[in-house]
């Protein structure tokens, strides 16, 4: 508890605050006590005059010295201000307390007034109220006091209602303990806190309204003094002594920012520890400037096949961490043919996701991208963005993201959202573009697409919101579809439709696709190459019908890992031991290797290239010492490490 | 059996209340109404509120008590509260708002007459607040989006706390002072040129601006993570189009919600700003009518600023149902 306000100080700004209301304490206190004669004091010799070395500030009408005045009306003006804040903490806490101790019906009636009291301004509630105290000090303490009661009795009424829930108040309740008694021991002790840091706010609030109704003439009357009645007089004289009025205002304002942000930063202590809240707000942004290592990661195959529609050589993305810069992408190597469907799959954190940003150029701020190739049917993606390249991505390049719910423009109709691809790329009229967008609609299988594309998102559902997407991409004449786990926040009846949809598509126009998906059998059953990602590098590439044949040890724990038809499912799921590699802490060996059955002290030492090692099939590449040898028989106690992606 | 099925037969159709805006509407209106006949209640209440008898007040104590007998009678207060509340309320709606004390001409006249400069100075210094706001917020938050500008992000959020806190009067003498007084540009009284809505205007829109501009940012700064701004990226969409065309609207929603709430408060700032700068609108008027007792004055302006803050947050209710698709089904 201590520790927390001490913290408040320990910041630069609570630091300030803290120093300036201590110090306009000590003003109001002291300042009547020394100066309080000479602010009286009248010098007929120098009636208005302006700033000098005898009277700093100037003098007004009757020659008094306007600093003084203003250092001895602090006594006035923070009094005032404290004595309306007391009045409206405690109607405020009335107000709020009421509907908590009146119980149901009265309670509502309060609440409602409350309601209706806040949504007016807190001058025109003053205003209101000084007129019915009448013109004067007391009146506008009133005014003021109550003016900011109803936005306190909220306040109070919402944090009385949280603790209300609690199991604590609810047990007060069954032991017959009475409301009121419950309120002040159970409930007030709970939100102590926030009231008192609104409180200081509301202060500095005080303040700063009690000057304006003073420099409306309706607060503290001659002779008395606060800083808004030496405002309102200043303002009179302000072509013969600006000062007269700028003094005053920087004190009003002095105080009340002091009051307002020491009640912030104690809000800002209290609330959230400051050496995380520092941590998490720290910038995610990209950071040394080492160029792409070379791996040694598969041989340049030399001769490119002319329909190979992706070419990534040596794809490496970097992202600064907490402790540097971390690489979670380390050199990913592989073409996609016209009307190939090659699927990445691992677990999370080995990169796959990263990868799919980085050749799309979507990874925009969280990281950078180097790579000795990436090119998207012969034009360089590493070169810098143009409006042709932006036509040509928009129109060729299709992206489907994990989840349907949050990828769509919640405040623009479905239609609107595809059309703009073809208005912005194609150079389609609305009319045209709409027209496309329908027709697109109906081939992602959406009925009645004519009436469907003037909803909104939430108006779909999330079958059809990635079917939409779906026809997102096709808008353009695509080559290259690339999905990021586009079945993973699907229901398991949704799941089937979207990846016919995207098999009947890649069939029907020879369009590319990468998949991207934690479920092997997924990509399995959809793809016609498989690559295998483990902490940022390709492990294993294979036809897909080699899946049962895989050669990594890793692939051949996921494999593993899916139950099938024939799994005893009265014995644990089998699951891969150990846990996927720290990115920020690769291994320079096979990173693999500390969860692998066949490691050995090569596999510690040395990193394996991506090569094909059988004569037979040099489609199949893997990176393994041990590619292909027979497993150690599992042992009993296998770990309850899960193989699922946390979305 | 038989006895159930006329009533299955005749069951009107329930749609139409069933409808999300027909029930927004209800409700809204509902919430109106309640809040107007509150405000009117309090506007009559607060003439019986105060101590002591206002026409002795407003007339002194030196005035002849057959004179104060006579006003009291001629103001009607010499009747049964209930006829007086009945009365105020038929006065109100033939838009009769009583009889000044102090100048004995018609109050809906002083009201006519002084309102639209009130208005004027609202509606600009709002239309400024938001001009200057939300360019500024959404530069803003492009520039500071995660991983950018911690130091522009400081400055920002340090000099906007500050400016936001300044109350609308002080910046206004502070604006008297450089721009009427030394640099001798602007007007510093009256609303006889446009030149004289500058200084005014901007008093009372800086406060507001700085509070807006800081929400736009936030705002913008979580819309620009979210995944449909990626999806707009995928589009490959120019970058002026993302951003206007997809973060902002999405920014402004919240934006606005408090936009409201401002928009209300600047209602109530008029009054301090028209007398730094003797604007002859309401807020000028209500002040010294306050001073002289001047009541049915005082009241009549009181239910007028009250009305104008209603209207000010029925129209942003409604902009946000139209705006934000999704509020009519959210709401409760």
């Amino acid at each position: 508890m201590k520790g927390r306000w001490t913290r408040i100080v320990r910041t630069p700004l609570g630091l300030t605050a803290t120093v300036l209301v201590v110090a306009i304490a000590a003003l109001a206190v002291l300042g009547p006590v020394l100066w309080g004669s000479g602010a009286d004091a009248v010098d007929t010799d120098a009636i208005l005059s302006q700033p000098s070395a005898e009277h700093w500030a100037g003098t007004d009408n009757l020659g008094r010295d306007i600093l003084l005045r203003v250092l001895v009306a602090s006594r006035l003006s923070i009094t005032l201000a404290l004595l309306a804040i007391v009045i409206t903490v405690v109607a405020g806490l009335l107000l709020g307390s009421a509907p908590f101790v009146l119980g149901r019906r009265p309670g509502r009636l309060v609440a409602a007034v409350v309601n209706i009291a806040v949504a007016f301004p807190g001058l025109l509630l003053a205003l209101f109220f000084a007129v019915v105290f009448g013109v004067g000090a007391t009146g506008a303490v009133l005014a003021i006091g109550l003016a900011g009661a109803p936005a306190f009795g909220r306040l109070t009424q919402t944090l009385v209602a949280g603790v209300a829930e609690r199991d604590y108040v609810a047990a007060a309740r069954t032991m017959g303990i009475g409301r009121f008694r419950i309120l002040v021991r159970h409930v007030l002790p709970n939100i102590a806190e926030p009231l008192v840091v609104n409180a200081t706010v509301g202060a500095g609030t005080a303040l700063l309204s009690f000057a304006g109704l003073s420099f409306l003439g309706l607060g503290v009357q001659s002779p008395s003094y606060d800083w808004g009645r030496l405002l309102y007089d200043g303002i009179g004289t302000i072509y013969v002594n600006a000062a007269a009025a700028l003094v005053p205002g920087a004190a009003v304002l002095l105080a009340g920012l002091a009051f307002n942000l020491f009640g912030e930063s104690v809000a800002k202590g209290l609330g959230i520890p400051v050496g995380i809240g520092l941590r998490a707000a720290s910038p995610a942004r990209a950071g040394s400037a080492s160029g792409p290592e070379r791996t040694g990661q598969g041989e340049d195959p030399g001769d490119r096949p002319s329909d190979v529609v992706l070419d990534v050589r040596d794809l490496e993305v970097t992202v600064s961490g907490p402790s540097g810069p971390v690489r979670p992408v380390r050199g990913v190597s592989f073409d996609v043919r016209r009307g190939e469907a090659v699927g990445i799959v691992g677990e999370s954190g080995s990169g796959k996701s990263m990868t799919a940003l980085a050749i799309t150029r979507l990874l925009a701020d969280q990281g950078r991208v180097d790579a000795s190739r990436l090119d998207l049917l012969g034009n360089d993606l590493l070169a810098p963005d143009t409006p042709a390249r932006r036509r040509m991505l928009g129109t060729t390049l299709a992206m489907v993201f994990q989840d349907p719910m949050t990828a769509f423009n919640p405040t623009r109709r479905i239609g609107a959202q595809l059309a703009e691809v073809a208005t912005h790329h194609q150079g389609m009229s609305r009319r045209d573009a709409m027209a496309r967008v329908v027709d697109r609609l109906t081939a992602v299988r959406i009925p009645d697409a004519d009436t469907r594309v003037r909803q909104y998102p939430h108006e779909f559902s999330g079958g059809m919101r990635q079917r939409a997407m779906i026809g997102m991409g096709l808008m353009g004449t695509p080559a290259l579809i690339v999905a990021d786990e586009p079945t993973t926040a699907l229901d398991v009846t949704v799941q089937q439709q979207v990846l016919d949809l995207l098999t009947a598509i890649r069939e029907a126009d020879d369009v590319a696709l990468i998949l991207i998906s934690h479920d092997v059998t997924v990509v399995g059953e959809v793809c016609d190459r498989i690559l295998v990602m483990y902490a940022g590098r390709i492990v294993e590439d294979m036809p897909a019908a080699d899946l049962a044949a895989a050669r990594h040890p890793y692939t051949r724990a996921l494999v593993d890992a899916v139950p099938d038809m024939n799994t005893d499912l009265d014995e644990l799921l089998a699951t891969i031991p150990g846990r996927p590699v720290d990115p920020a802490d690769v291994p320079s060996g096979c990173a693999y290797a500390d969860r692998c059955p066949l490691a050995d002290a090569r596999c510690q030492a040395e990193d394996p290239p991506l090569a094909a090692d059988q004569a037979d099939s040099p489609r199949h590449r893997v990176a393994c010492w041990h590619a292909g040898e027979a497993l150690p028989a599992q042992p009993d106690d296998q770990s309850i490490d899960e193989l699922v992606e946390s979305p | 059996m038989t006895a159930d099925m006329p009533a299955t037969l005749t069951v009107p159709s329930p749609r139409f209340w069933a409808r999300p805006w027909v029930r927004f509407g209800v409700r809204r209106l509902r919430r109106l109404l309640v809040s107007l006949w509150v405000l009117v209640t309090a506007s009559f209440a607060m003439i019986h509120l105060i101590p002591g008898d206002p026409v002795r007040g407003a007339l002194g104590p030196t005035a002849p008590a057959d004179l104060v007998e006579a006003r009291r009678h001629a103001l009607g207060l010499d009747d049964p509260l209930l006829t007086q509340y009945l009365h105020y309320l038929k006065g109100l709606l033939t838009g009769d708002l009583g009889t000044s004390l102090a100048s004995r001409l018609p109050v809906s006249g002083v009201v006519a007459q002084r309102l639209p400069a009130t208005l004027a100075l609202a509606v600009l210094a709002f239309l400024a607040a938001v001009v200057l706001a939300i360019p500024l917020g959404v530069v803003m938050g492009v520039l500071t989006r995660r991983g950018h500008g911690r130091r522009t992000e400081l400055a920002f959020t340090t000099t906007g706390i500050i400016m936001a806190t300044i109350p609308d009067f002080l910046i206004g003498v502070v604006l008297v002072y450089v721009f009427g007084i030394q640099l001798g540009w602007l007007p510093v009284a009256g609303d006889d040129t446009a030149a004289a809505y500058v200084l005014p205007v901007f008093s009372l829109a800086i406060g507001p601006a700085a509070i807006l501009a800081r929400i736009v940012r936030v705002e913008m700064v979580g819309v620009l993570e979210a995944d449909f701004v990626r999806t707009a990226r995928a589009k490959r969409l120019p970058a002026r189009t993302v951003y206007a065309g997809h973060a902002l609207p999405n920014a402004v929603t919240a934006a606005l919600t408090l936009g409201g709430l401002l928009l209300s408060a600047l209602v109530a700032g008029t009054v301090l700003v028209e007398n730094v700068f003797a604007w002859p609108g309401l807020g000028s008027t209500i002040v010294r009518s306050i001073l002289t007792k001047d009541y049915p004055v005082v009241q009549a302006i009181v239910l007028v600023y009250g009305v104008g803050v209603l209207i000010t947050n029925l129209v942003v209710d409604v902009a946000l149902a139209l705006l934000d698709p999704r509020s009519k089904i959210r709401e409760d």
